[in-house]
């Protein structure tokens, strides 16, 4: 028995920040003061709020310290664990209040949340599958094969109310109960962790936190329709996640719990890992599954769908991380307690990777139905210095943008469909003032056209004619015709495309161009871009008023484009400037202006 | 996307040969395993030059067309070599809205070359990443394995000079 657990977030975004020489440090620290009998660290997966790592939380009292250097770790050391003292300069500031502190849960940032997906980041090592039996671990799967038939299984998942929270919102019951009806010699279950919206981390959260939960979501969906083989498709560019699960599946065949006659229930089932190699496209579960049998991850027309003809031609099932994440305790509590949350036709909760500018980024999960407005600016800490928020983006490179007028919108499927967005996999990327949305679309649609497989010809060519006709506008070349030619462009894309990639490619850009024309307008017909991004519309000059005469512009200017004496107003040549900016910052009056 | 290919020659060794022979010995059997014996093959040699996509067609006995069709199709095979410090610069959305951009613009300059290239000397090499899930850090970029966070262009020199040479 220890009397106190450290525990500190071995995710990508506190590892990318040093974490694991802070657990290294505390070890030693910890051994150096003959504490490691009483006291444990433990390395867990994410927290959460990543914008303060790297995070350490300190039980039994549950003192959570943010931003912790290795330099911190003696403090901590002696001060915390040994005398019993918090170190308060490095305690979350939320939790702080005047004269006592405040419990996480508590917090802003943590007390709308509710944790289904992500009940065991943070709180379990996931690289020991003793934590994860301890929090009720593979009790799901017992369940399953003790007492349920496949069938009740299915019932169990429809009647939760479940949706696919991958993006598209397909009922999770519904697609097992197709596999299940097929009859084949072989079956197989997917599960999709090539998270690929830039933007959204929370399956990479969900593997390198929980990777068991994984592994026995799986387990239970073979059960229920007939599957003995599954695989995990992972990005390569996750290699945290990638080793946690290759760990967790290897214990779970040392204790049994893959492999043959689990549970002595005389059902087999294994699994296997393959990793991506950064294809967007393989988000798409035919593409998926085209790149698992080794080949080009390009997509395949449906029908035949998976569930009929899928991996290597056998019936599949495929879901997302998240999607499998909430399975083993819809099993444990039951279909009503999962369909208690959630709105009427979304039930349940959704992870959101908050991200962009906004103060607290990181990974939230919310009971769906809250709104944008609880989101950015009570989890998410509002806009950072004073700026005005302007938009979120949701779906990523498929999705639109929810602009500030809609803040209220309970956000579920069908809210953000009716608006115009997508759900997508929960990338929620906080735009300002500062940014600009012409710029933006552009943004997503070079994502696409360097993504496109190149199949068909809607989205390999319409996507190119897209972008290019973005960059005839932010480069203030279009005429106001373009607008509509564009709209048009967007919904043939739309309507011909073969997959999802190319079906949702114009999104961010209809979206935009229906919330925010007015940016449209200004970048075409007064060559104009109101934030200041797009560099052929901006122009720099000199306020005379707060021009001291200091030469300090004009000695950093790369291109000798501003002209001035010593204690005269300057003013800047147009024609040589190459609207680097470097003036506007290097200027301590505010003299220059960008327009 | 079209992918650079190097003119550089091939200069594999026998030990790095052998390497590439086990791991195609281990999966020989299961062609749909031709994703990951690429995967190792870059992890040995870096890149996957011809000569190499040669190697895996025969081993895993499937038409070198595919293996090329693969090895251009995937982001992450690279066909030229990587320089002695691989700089990646995230260009995710996260990343991207608060300003990576510049930062790959400013690396760019710095060292005068443009992403997918390689210095001169060998020691950098440059490139645009998609997200690395590291959003709360943004912007975000990589040399090798080491991750910087929350990089202004300023932070840019000094980052290069831990590798220079």
């Amino acid at each position: 028995m220890y009397r106190s657990h450290v525990l500190v977030c071995g995710g990508t975004g506190c590892t990318s920040s040093n974490s694991l020489a802070i657990i290294e440090a505390l070890e030693a620290e910890i051994a150096k003061k003959g504490l490691q009998d009483e006291v444990k660290v433990v390395r867990t997966g994410c927290f959460g709020l990543c914008a303060l790592g790297p995070i350490m939380i300190v039980y039994p009292e549950g003192s959570f310290y943010s931003q912790v250097q290795v330099s911190d770790v003696p403090e901590i050391v002696e001060e915390h664990l040994l005398k019993g003292r918090l170190v308060k300069r490095l305690l979350y500031d939320e939790t702080v209040t005047m004269d006592d502190v405040k419990s996480l849960q508590e917090t802003d940032f943590y007390k709308k949340q509710h944790r289904v997906a992500l009940r065991n980041c943070g709180v379990i090592d996931p690289e020991n599958i003793e934590e994860y039996i301890a929090f009720d671990g593979y009790m799901a799967l017992a369940k399953c094969l003790k007492e349920y038939t496949p069938a009740e299984v299915i019932q169990i998942v429809k009647d939760s109310g479940l949706r696919g929270r991958g993006g598209g919102g397909f009922p999770t019951g519904l697609k097992w109960s197709f596999t299940a009806a097929n009859e084949a010699d072989q079956k197989y279950v997917v599960c999709n962790a090539d998270e690929g919206d830039p933007g959204a981390f929370m399956d990479r959260s969900v593997l390198e936190g929980d990777p068991h939960c994984i592994v026995e979501a799986m387990a239970i969906c073979g059960y229920a329709t007939g599957a003995s083989e599954g695989y995990v498709y992972v990005r390569a560019e996750y290699p945290i996640a990638v080793k946690r699960l290759k760990i967790a599946i290897e214990q779970a065949r040392e204790y049994g719990l893959l492999g043959k006659n689990i549970f002595d229930s005389g059902f087999d089932f294994d699994l296997h890992v393959r990793l991506g190699a950064g294809a967007f496209v393989c988000g798409e579960e035919t593409a998926l599954m085209t790149s698992i049998e080794g080949n080009r991850g390009e997509p395949r027309p449906r029908p035949p769908y998976p569930a009929v003809k899928g991996l290597f031609g056998k019936p599949t099932t495929e879901n997302n991380v998240e999607t499998f994440a909430n399975i083993p305790q819809i099993i444990l509590k039951g279909a009503d307690w999962f369909a208690s949350m959630g709105t009427e036709k979304s039930k349940g909760t959704k992870v959101f990777a908050l991200g962009g500018k906004i103060k607290n980024t990181g990974l939230v999960e919310i009971p769906m139905g809250t709104t944008l407005r609880e989101i950015i600016e009570e989890i998410g800490g509002g806009i950072p210095n004073g700026k005005k928020f302007k938009a979120a983006q949701t779906g990523g490179p498929s999705g639109g943008c929810i602009p500030a007028s809609l803040m209220d919108t309970p956000i579920d499927y069908d809210n953000l469909t009716a608006i115009g967005c997508m759900m997508g996999s929960g990338g929620l990327i906080v735009m300002d003032e500062d940014n600009c949305m012409v710029d933006i679309a552009k943004f997503f649609l070079n994502f696409t056209v360097d993504e496109s497989c190149g199949k068909c010809t809607p989205c390999r060519v319409g996507t190119k004619r897209l972008l290019e006709m973005l960059d005839k506008i932010t480069s203030g070349k279009a005429a106001m015709e373009d607008l509509d030619r564009l709209e048009d462009l967007c919904n043939y894309i739309k309507a011909n495309s073969l997959c999802g990639l190319g079906q949702t490619a114009p999104n961010p850009v209809l979206a935009t161009l229906k919330f925010f024309r007015e940016e449209y307008v200004a970048h075409v017909r007064d060559k104009h871009c109101p934030a200041g991004v797009c560099k052929a519309l901006t122009t720099y000059s000199i306020d005379a008023d707060k021009c001291r005469g200091c030469t300090a512009c004009a000695r950093k200017c790369p291109a000798d484009a501003i002209s001035g004496k010593v204690k005269e107003v300057h003013t800047i040549d147009i024609t040589k400037c190459i609207k680097c900016g470097v003036c506007m910052e290097t200027c301590k009056f505010g003299a220059v202006v960008k327009r | 996307m079209l992918k650079k290919i190097s003119t550089i020659p091939f200069k594999g060794t026998p030990e790095q040969a052998k390497k590439l022979e086990a791991v195609i010995a281990e999966c020989k059997g299961d062609k749909s395993l031709l994703m990951h014996v690429m995967q190792e093959a870059q992890e040995i040699y870096g890149y996957l030059p011809y000569e190499v996509q040669i190697m895996i067609a025969e081993g895993m006995d499937v038409p070198l067309e595919k293996v090329y069709g693969v090895s251009t199709f995937y982001a992450q095979f690279s066909l030229s070599p990587k320089g002695e410090n691989n700089i990646s610069v995230c260009l995710g959305t996260a990343c991207y809205v608060k300003g990576s951009q510049l930062i790959l613009d400013k690396i760019s300059e710095v060292l005068g070359i443009e992403p997918g290239e390689c210095t001169e000397d060998g020691n950098f090499s440059l490139e645009a990443c998609r997200c690395i899930g590291a959003c709360g850090l943004a912007p975000v970029l990589t040399v090798n394995d080491e991750v910087y966070g929350k990089i202004t262009e300023d932070d840019v020199p000094g980052i290069l000079a831990k590798y220079q040479v």
